[in-house]
């Protein structure tokens, strides 16, 4: 393994030295407490992989619930213990079921395992860099989130419960402990967590975009950057300024929880007796959160824009269309993200006048939505298509971001969201097109960059079959749930038999949850394959994919460094395939213009 | 430091700014959008009524004009390390860190002095109003202590000759940061000042 020794000080450095320099880390410096990034991003994939897991497994028992709320379940008592009374679920923990499963699907699953994954294992290995700006935060930042992750792993298996309020913890609910017992011990090791978790993504994001400004190579300018960096970066931006707010909410329901202060609480009975609380504003906890919680599910979707991206144009062997367009849709997309939160709250009482404004801000979204789906398909459009494994997850990416985006115009809006409020309806929107969309984007990434991590390629064959049953698992559970939301059928209910007009889609229910197990269980095949490979996989090539980014011109298994010599210079964007002249069907982004005289444009003549 | 990687510096740098200054720009606009979150957040709860009206307490414009003078001892420890007038840089420094301190107590005695106005953080008779101005000062504490922790870290490197005109980083960031720290409050308190 060739590796170059990053940590000696800058005065006695030489280039041609390199090679010369190993430095023996140990076990734990070299595995455990890395500071390579590529390790970091290992972990962090680990961790994504473990919470994926438990979260679907989550779903998996609410989904029983909700499929045979006739049924008892006392084959689950194993597992659950005391929370299946008499062969029932109890209904408050069917409450904290739900909420842990957005908890963490959205946070540690789709921000921590993807943005942590790729931001970390991309962006040097792309733009050239040996590492992250700071090794040291980067390291720091998987270790906040891996405390953050045993708290909130713990809060599971306490006896009153997980927190129970719903992931977006809406206070009073959340903030008195007599009201539920998910509001008790369970929901004060969430907001620790989600404290925790915060650190750990601003000490990220503050690499991730200190990285892309200041270490790129030689040459790669930010019009030469493959769109997963521009989607990394962005990502962290919006992090950057979102994830503070959520803190600053966090804190203060934490001081009306623990302290009693009455920020969000007023004016509240108990069984039937008043609380001393007066003068918070319920709403305004509300107005904090979105303003976290909209550009959080734009930092859940917009690293898989780049990385399906990179698949679609590497795969398609056509340069990616609209590069600039790309940039210019996720730049819109993300400025837009930080004005349209109001849209979540169409139905507490605000202002219509002021829901019009967030009505059309909202829509405005689908303006670069848009462009970026239209670009995708014109990317494929006459392509030389290889259905790789990845390729499948990102063309199917696009059909899920095109049916979930659909629904979000006409949840946009204010008149329609009173009727689908709370509704399955907003369930199918939301993961169609943020949660099986983004996880979609993370295998798509997951099976393409295998073999730069890992040094091995993953199984093509069992890839199809977990990307068909998926895919197909994904679409039979969403698709009924819009009909359910468009009948009313509300969202959170532990049981919905005592309601008349509900009963008739008992049916549809039970189809819905048989279609999630099979999801959930075509998981395994998954994750057997990628276990698998790591170990016993075919032997990757330097470049398997041809494709033209800078990682792929790293030895197979990069070292600490990643180049064992000098870093490689930019001289052109990263998405020349198939260019007319050239001998092959993709140039290297390290490839100068004077050594691909016959397939230069004219302008590129002055560059050779 | 040997925080940054090897990499930086091996080949010209992009934007001409260290990292790891670069860096502390991302966090303290990350710091930013917190109080962002508590200033609108008061001003938006405010509106809504059911706001108790108090007097500041007086000490906060002493306070203010200890961090503002803190700043400037901080700026001057700057140019004496650029200068290389080390005795300066320390005096400067310790200076610093004293002023630092005091506005600490400072506010600590005006938790006293709203304490003895039964204007309490929390409790049965507790308001937002009063609430909101422990958090305001309390986060921003908070955050003036991890300064103050810099601070020191950055003297004892001047005790070991580590500060001087061709090692600045370390003095740079923190005089970023403490600028930040005092600026932050400069407009925490003309912010409740005028929200008052």
């Amino acid at each position: 393994m060739s590796s170059t020794d990053i940590s000696i000080n800058k005065d006695v450095h030489h280039a041609h030295e390199e090679h010369d320099h190993h430095h023996d880390q140990n076990f734990f410096e070299k595995y455990i407490f890395s500071q390579d990034h590529k390790v970091i991003a290992k972990q962090f994939l680990f961790a994504g992989i473990f919470w994926g897991f438990v979260g679907g497994f989550l779903s998996v028992i609410f989904r029983l619930q909700l499929g045979w709320p006739e049924a008892t379940f006392t084959f689950l008592e194993p597992i659950l213990g005391e929370w299946i009374v008499n062969g029932k679920l109890d209904s408050e923990f069917y409450l904290a079921l739900v909420t842990m499963h957005g908890t963490i699907m959205v946070f540690f699953v789709l921000t921590a395992g993807l943005s942590g994954t790729f931001s970390n294992f991309l962006i040097p290995l792309q733009i050239g860099a040996r590492d992250m700006a700071s090794g040291f935060m980067n390291m720091l930042s998987f270790w906040v989130f891996f405390l953050s992750s045993i708290i909130m792993f713990m809060s599971l298996f306490i006896e009153t419960g997980p927190a129970g309020g719903g992931w977006t913890v809406y206070p009073p609910l959340s903030a008195l402990p007599q009201a539920i017992l998910g509001s008790g011990l369970g929901m004060t090791l969430w907001l620790i967590s989600m404290a925790l978790f915060i650190v750990s993504q601003l000490l990220g994001g503050v690499n991730y975009i200190t990285t892309v400004i200041n270490l790129r190579t030689r040459g790669m300018s930010m019009t030469k950057l493959p769109l997963t960096i521009w989607a990394f970066f962005l990502t962290a931006i919006l992090g950057l300024l979102s994830f503070p707010v959520l803190l600053s909410a966090a804190l203060l329901l934490i001081f009306d929880r623990s302290f009693g202060t009455s920020f969000f609480l007023s004016d509240i009975y108990i069984a039937g007796e008043a609380l001393a609380n007066t003068g918070g504003s319920a709403i305004l906890f509300q107005h904090l959160f979105w303003f976290l919680g909209h550009p959080e599910v734009y930092i859940v979707i917009l690293p898989t824009f780049g990385i399906v991206s990179e698949v679609i144009a590497t795969n398609s062997r056509k340069p990616i269309f609209g590069y600039r367009a790309m940039i210019g849709s996720m730049l819109g997309i993300a400025i837009l993200s930080f004005v349209v939160w109001a849209h979540h709250m169409f139905v507490t009482g605000m202002n219509p006048f002021l829901g019009s404004v967030f009505m059309f801000l909202t829509l405005i979204i689908a303006v670069p939505s848009a462009v970026k789906v239209f670009n995708w398909i014109a990317t494929l459009w006459r392509g030389n298509i290889r259905f790789t494994a990845a390729m499948m997850f990102a063309i199917a990416f696009v059909s899920l971001f095109i049916s979930g985006g659909l629904t979000g115009i006409i949840l946009g809006n204010s008149s329609l969201d009173i009727q689908l409020h709370d509704t399955y309806f907003v369930i199918a929107h939301f993961h169609l097109v943020m949660g099986a969309a983004a996880f979609f984007g993370m295998f798509c990434g997951i099976y393409h960059w295998f073999p730069k991590m890992f040094g091995r390629m993953m199984d093509e064959k069992l890839g199809f079959v977990h990307f068909w049953l998926t895919f197909l698992a994904v679409y039979l559970v969403f698709m009924p749930m819009h009909y359910l939301g468009i009948a009313g059928f509300p969202r959170r209910y532990y049981s919905w038999t005592g309601f008349e007009a509900f009963n008739m889609f008992a049916d549809m229910n039970s189809f819905i949850s048989i279609a999630a197990i099979l999801g959930f269980t075509a998981q395994f095949i998954f994750l057997f394959n990628f276990i698998f490979s790591i170990f016993k996989g075919r032997r990757a090539t330097a470049n398997p994919w041809h494709s033209n980014t800078l990682e792929w011109t790293t030895p197979v298994n990069p070292g600490h460094g990643n180049w064992p010599g000098e870093i490689p210079t930019v001289y052109r964007w990263p998405y020349d395939y198939s260019k007319p002249g050239a001998v092959e069907d993709y140039i290297p982004q390290n490839v100068p213009f004077s050594q691909t005289q016959s397939s230069n444009l004219p302008h590129e003549r002055d560059l050779e | 430091m040997d925080m940054v990687a090897k990499s930086f510096g091996e080949d010209e740098n992009t934007v001409g700014i260290h990292p790891l200054k670069f860096s502390l720009w991302l966090i303290i606009i990350s710091i930013i959008m917190m109080f962002a979150a508590f200033t609108s957040a008061y001003i938006v709860r405010r509106a809504e009524g059911n706001w108790l009206e108090y007097d500041l307490p007086n000490i906060l414009l002493i306070n203010t004009v200890l961090i503002a003078l803190s700043s400037v001892t901080m700026q001057l420890a700057h140019n004496a390390a650029a200068k290389n007038n080390l005795s300066m840089l320390r005096m400067m420094l310790f200076l610093t860190f004293s002023l630092g301190l005091a506005f600490l107590v400072g506010q600590w005695s005006a938790w006293g002095e709203m304490v003895d106005n039964n204007i309490f953080f929390g409790g049965e008779t507790s308001n937002p109003a009063g609430s909101f101005m422990y958090v305001l000062t309390g986060v921003h504490g908070f955050h003036l202590i991890t300064g103050l922790i810099y601070l020191a870290a950055v003297i004892v490197a001047s005790l070991k000759y580590k500060v001087h005109s061709k090692k600045m980083l370390r003095i740079q960031l923190c005089t970023i940061y403490w600028h930040f720290l005092g600026g932050l409050w400069i407009y925490l308190y003309i912010f409740l000042r005028i929200n008052h």
